[in-house]
């Protein structure tokens, strides 16, 4: 098996917030806490509005891990990112480190405390026994340890959102880009390094 | 003479470990793969398919393959271009 994996096709999109509230049900994520986010760019302009759902995107080299001074982080098989709250200090380090802005901090009290991170699980809980309540009350579900894919992919009305193994949630979107022929330069070199028509003007030129 | 061997002796056990207190150790952590860097927790695949709700994965529990392939089944039926099929 590959790396479990999340994927949001922005074509698809509709910005319903349905994996935003399936999230919440399932884990009953408290007040304040957003493991998973819809964001949209181009608000309102015909055409040009584009809605993606961003989560934890349990990064192959996860840069949480790397600057948290506890090491309270771990990445299972599946490769999913997971932590241990025992171990969190809730310096929020990670959410400096994340471009995701997925590392959540709950606010207790009247001067804002910073309680132990949460982030999304992959709804795969964490480290403490599969499907117990201790692992429910401080991680949420582990739907991993039913059979089940994470709830706000499996939710998704549109299909937009997919999540599971890296390779095969690949293969749906490439067939679904394939199938209605756009979509492709949403994701890959082109958004990234620009498209070969468009090259980037040499360093020092003059327009 | 006897306090002065050790006076050299203690010298040289400080000598020892104070140059011990400048030596580095290594930080940076080694992931080793299904190590899960000491957190106690336990594979999917070893809980029991039974004690799920509403699922349909059936799986043996603790074989990790019999695990994969119902997941992936699962994953596959996100496709509508399979479930038409």
């Amino acid at each position: 098996m590959a790396r479990m994996k999340f994927l949001c096709d922005a074509e698809r999109c509709i910005e319903c917030n349905g994996c935003v509230t399936a999230c919440k049900q399932e884990n009953e994520v408290p007040w304040g806490v957003n493991r998973r986010r819809v964001v949209t760019i181009n608000d309102g302009i015909v055409g040009a509005e584009k809605s993606i759902s961003v989560a934890c995107m349990h990064c192959s080299d996860a840069p949480c891990m790397a600057v948290c001074p506890v090491d309270c982080f771990y990445r299972t098989d599946e490769g999913v990112v997971l932590h241990d709250k025992d171990l969190c200090i809730g310096c929020g380090y990670c959410f400096y480190a994340c471009p995701f802005g997925a590392p959540q901090f709950p606010q207790a009290g009247a001067f804002g405390l910073r309680g132990k991170m949460d982030k999304c699980t992959f709804c795969a809980g964490g480290p403490e026994k599969d499907l117990s309540k201790e692992e429910f009350a401080k991680y949420g579900s582990n739907r991993l340890a039913q059979g089940k894919l994470p709830a706000c992919a499996e939710m998704c009305s549109t299909k937009a959102l997919l999540g599971g193994d890296g390779d095969i949630i690949a293969d749906i979107y490439r067939e679904r880009v394939l199938k209605r022929g756009k979509g492709s330069e949403v994701w890959g070199w082109g958004t990234a390094y620009g498209k070969p028509d468009q090259r980037a003007a040499p360093a020092g030129a003059k327009s | 003479m006897t306090a002065r061997k050790l006076l050299l002796a203690l010298a040289a056990l400080f000598f020892a470990l104070g140059l011990g207190a400048c030596g580095e150790r290594e930080q940076v952590i080694v992931y080793k793969q299904g190590k899960y860097q000491g957190k106690p927790d336990s594979k999917p695949w070893d809980s029991d398919p039974a004690a799920s709700l509403y699922t349909t994965s059936k799986w043996t529990k603790g074989d990790q393959t019999s695990w994969e392939a119902a997941v992936k089944t699962r994953n596959l039926y996100q496709s509508e271009y399979t479930r038409a099929k």
